[in-house]
């Protein structure tokens, strides 16, 4: 019995030379940072004003936060495998040999998928939902905290598994028997599972919370359809997380009980039924990729919108095709796996299914373009963003309704006509959705504006790049190439990815640029306050300070109308003085350590999961389980803040709009 | 002046419309989320529901389930669990009236009811892997145990926040918050009773269905 599980010294890979660089960079990174913060002594503010922080826009800061750090990993895992294949042509195996190349392509899609793209969204949700219904926080902000943290240790797993042991090498979709120990006896898998299994949980919550908050607190006056769009488009996507996240819960817990405990579910033998693991995947996974779109959805409405200086064309149409996506996103899971064996009529349904779902989808183009015909487009940042995703999504959306036809599907299943199909819409979408939004509300968050001129070139770099990185892989794709090769014999084939790799580096640009951008945004904050609103917004977000204050409005806003600040400031020009505001002394939640601990406890116990380590198990659970009876037992849940406070804070920002 | 009109905004103004109304007070807020996780625990049910209607004749040659369930077990068991859902009705009617005694009373006779119905479901576990049916024998066993004993987990679970519940009215009294957690626990204890008449009807009846 070893006390350390199957955890030695041999867990290090140490032998390979690339593992080892990333590792000692990150390390290194991760030492400068910490040693940073303690030299300059920051220790005591991260921990009362961020760490400990149960205000929804902290907290969405820092999802943004983990979101931009997982970017730059996964992208370096994209670019390595970019390399890898323009160089692996003929005889020519290049510099990655294929247990690591497994390993690099399912760390990418992982990370992408659950660590880049989710927590950016739900950053975005974070920070401005609660603002634009006008009210003080989350349904309930303590949870909020947990679940950010929770997501934060699945990163932390994910990253761990890059020094001691090794990732999965299945794949992101881990698709069993391959997964199963027989085949992936490693640890690999294990760390996938437990990473995403814990950072599911907090998704999960997420979506709870946001569902509730949606539907139960918003300000007086604010009907649902008096709701911003990506109010809307939050709305669906929290109610997918709530529908869809249970599913990846059951389906990894099966495929846990079949490596740990020697079930049956997916394995060949005992009659199990490794069909019935893609199917759950999918039906978790096609909703997926709605929660994360959605709202990017939503982000292009009210940046088109507020851009144009008009009202969104057709906002009921827009909502009713937002619902519907939603509800339709479950109808079409099994066109991930048209070559299965289903029978005709199946894959015919599943295949009009998914063309159906093009239409909602239409529907919002037409709806964006109707709102800037006729407006006064203003050409900034998040607008580039805006149209490059019109002109992208348009073209990735056209690709999936072809493969959307089953037999066109036979061949163009599982090669790179597929990677090119979703990373069409994920980058053109999701990225370009996200960056608009990080680029439309940072001045809301922090109280100036981002440098422009560094913003339109990522902006170039980012289209440009994707358009040669990805125009190839459809040739590729229709020339036979299928993913996840290590190498390939075809010759043919290589000037098409020297060319990719090219996009990829262009790319690279594009992430330099935000970086730069970053950097000398905070440099010349001084030159372009943002005030509290810099847009000329229509939605309530823009009537409170920017940063906000704690408590987001001093008096809960009034609705009588959509876009009411929008319109209640055009009537304000004319009025004569605003009515005195009555301050009341508030209640907010209280700072809680629970999220940040039980997140501690979660690493520790996943970690031992992953290593067979039983009683750090034991000990994990025991400490999540006194954390949360100790936040149950907790004596005061509010702090008041006084009235006075809170007419100071108003009389030195005298921002915000009476509504 | 549009008198129809102007009596129209008046009435407006005196009853807004539900969805106007601005944030819910803290109760309808919390029992509303936890509405929205126990639907989030039912499709998550349903995933493996759905596993175990795939699995169910995936038995490899070992037994199945009409040579393994005895439905005279099973049929207390329901009858426990049902009456415990009975029992903390009646404790949620004390916590309403804050009686002490009462809702200790009913706690005691709730919780008593659910660790029999688990002590009965684990004697059936124990007695199936006892003659070789273990999960690890076929794709149906996996499918039953993982499937049953998820909804034994959740009950174990129940018990547990119940003692905890008991401890905060012990220490706190009947304060708002731990009223809310009580309503919380009352709406969990009976989807638990959903799921079984689910799980009764799928697993042991349809079952033994030749």
């Amino acid at each position: 019995m070893n006390l350390l599980g199957k955890l030695s010294w041999n867990a290090i890979p140490l032998d390979q030379p690339i593992v080892m660089a990333a590792t000692s960079m990150m390390i290194a990174g991760v030492v400068l940072v910490l040693s940073w913060v303690t030299v300059k002594g920051h220790w005591p503010y991260l921990w009362r004003e961020w760490i400990t922080s149960v205000d929804h826009k902290r907290i969405g800061v820092m999802y943004i936060v983990l979101a931009l750090l997982m970017l730059l990993r996964g992208f370096t895992d994209a670019i390595m495998m970019r390399s890898q294949q323009a160089v692996a042509a003929g005889g020519a195996h290049g510099y990655l040999p294929p247990e690591h190349f497994d390993q690099i392509f399912s760390a990418h899609g992982t990370i992408m998928i659950f660590f880049m793209a989710m927590p950016f969204v739900i950053g975005l949700m974070n920070f401005v939902v609660p603002l634009q219904l006008g009210v003080r926080d989350m349904a309930f902000p303590t949870l909020n905290s947990v679940a950010l943290w929770l997501t934060a240790s699945g990163i932390l797993l994910t990253n761990i598994s890059l020094a001691v042991g090794e990732f999965a090498k299945t794949g992101w979709v881990a698709y069993p028997p391959l997964s199963e120990v027989q085949f992936s006896p490693g640890v690999g898998v294990d760390y996938y599972l437990w990473a995403l299994q814990i950072s599911g949980i907090g998704t999960l919550l997420t979506g709870i919370n946001f569902v509730t908050t949606i539907l139960k607190t918003r300000a007086p006056g604010m009907g649902y359809m008096r709701m911003p769009v990506f109010c809307w488009t939050a709305l669906a996507s929290n109610l997918l997380m709530v529908a869809a996240f249970p599913v990846l819960t059951a389906t990894f817990a099966m495929l846990l009980l079949d490596r740990y405990l020697g079930f049956h579910f997916f394995s060949i033998d005992g009659q199990g039924n490794p069909m019935m693991y893609v199917n759950l995947f999918w039906v978790w996974g096609h909703p997926e990729v709605y929660i994360l779109i959605l709202p990017a959805f939503g982000i292009f409405s009210e940046v088109i919108s507020t851009f144009s200086g008009k009202p969104l064309f057709g906002y009921r149409s827009m909502v009713a095709a937002t619902m519907a996506i939603c509800v339709l996103s479950f109808l079409v899971w099994l066109h991930h796996f048209f070559t299965m064996g289903a029978s005709a009529d199946v894959n015919g349904f599943f295949g009009v299914m998914t063309m159906v779902i093009a239409v909602p989808t239409g529907v919002k183009i037409f709806n964006w373009l109707f709102t800037m015909y006729g407006g006064r487009v203003r050409l900034t940042v998040p607008v580039l963003w805006s149209l490059g995703f019109m002109v992208t999504f348009v073209i990735g959306g056209m690709t999936g309704v072809l493969m959307a036809v089953p037999p066109a599907d036979f061949q163009l299943h599982n090669s790179l006509f597929l990677v090119a199909h979703f990373h069409n819409v994920i980058i053109g979408g999701v990225v370009f959705g996200v960056l608009a939004g990080y680029t439309y509300w940072f001045p809301k968050a922090f109280g100036f504006t981002l440098d422009e001129r560094w913003g339109r070139a990522s902006f170039w770099c980012w289209l440009i790049g994707f358009y040669i990185a990805f125009m190839p892989l459809y040739a590729l794709g229709l020339m036979g190439m299928t993913r996840r090769m290590q190498h390939y014999d075809n010759l043919a084939w290589q000037p098409w990815l020297l060319l990719a790799a090219v996009g990829a580096v262009v790319i690279l640009a594009g992430i330099a640029c935000l970086i730069v951008q970053l950097i000398v945004s905070i440099r010349d904050r001084a030159q372009r306050p943002a005030g509290g609103d810099p847009w000329n917004g229509r939605t309530l977000e823009w009537s409170t300070a920017s940063p906000p204050p704690a408590w987001n409005f001093a008096v809960l806003p009034r609705v009588s109308e959509r876009d009411t600040y929008w319109n209640g400031r055009k009537r304000e020009r004319t009025a004569q003085d605003p009515p005195a505001r009555e301050y009341k002394p508030i209640e907010m939640p209280k700072n809680s350590a629970t999220g940040f601990i039980t997140a501690f406890f979660a690493v520790v116990t996943g970690f031992a999961l992953i290593w067979h380590i039983w009683w750090m198990v034991g000990l994990g659970l025991f400490g999540a389980f006194v954390t949360l009876i100790a936040f149950a037992f907790r004596d005061r849940e509010d702090i008041e803040i006084s009235a006075e406070q809170i007419a100071r804070f108003d009389r030195a920002h005298q921002l915000e709009v009476p509504i | 002046m549009n008198i129809a009109l102007a009596i129209d905004e008046v009435h407006r103004e005196a009853l807004p419309r539900a969805s106007e109304a601005g944030p819910a007070s803290k109760r309808i807020v919390v029992a509303y989320g936890f509405w929205i996780f126990l639907l989030s625990d039912i499709v998550m049910f349903a995933a493996l529901f759905a596993a175990y209607a795939i699995l169910v004749r995936a038995t490899a040659g070992g037994p199945t389930g009409a040579q393994l369930f005895n439905q005279v077990n099973v049929a207390i068991e329901t009858a426990c669990l049902l009456a415990s859902s009975y029992t903390c009705g009646l404790m949620s009617l004390a916590v309403n009236a804050r009686r002490l005694a009462t809702t200790y009373f009913f706690a005691v006779v709730t919780f008593a009811l659910g660790a029999a119905f688990l002590a009965l479901e684990l004697r059936e576990f124990a007695d199936m892997i006892a003659r070789g049916a273990t999960p690890q024998r076929s794709a149906f066993l996996s499918a039953f145990f993982t499937l049953v004993g998820c909804h034994g987990l959740h009950v174990s679970a129940g018990l547990l926040w119940l003692l905890v519940m008991m401890a905060q009215v012990a220490i706190k009294g009947f304060r708002a918050a731990v009223q809310r957690r009580l309503l919380c626990f009352a709406l969990f204890w009976h989807a638990l009773d959903i799921i079984w008449v689910w799980l009764f009807t799928v697993v042991y009846l349809m079952g033994v269905h030749p």
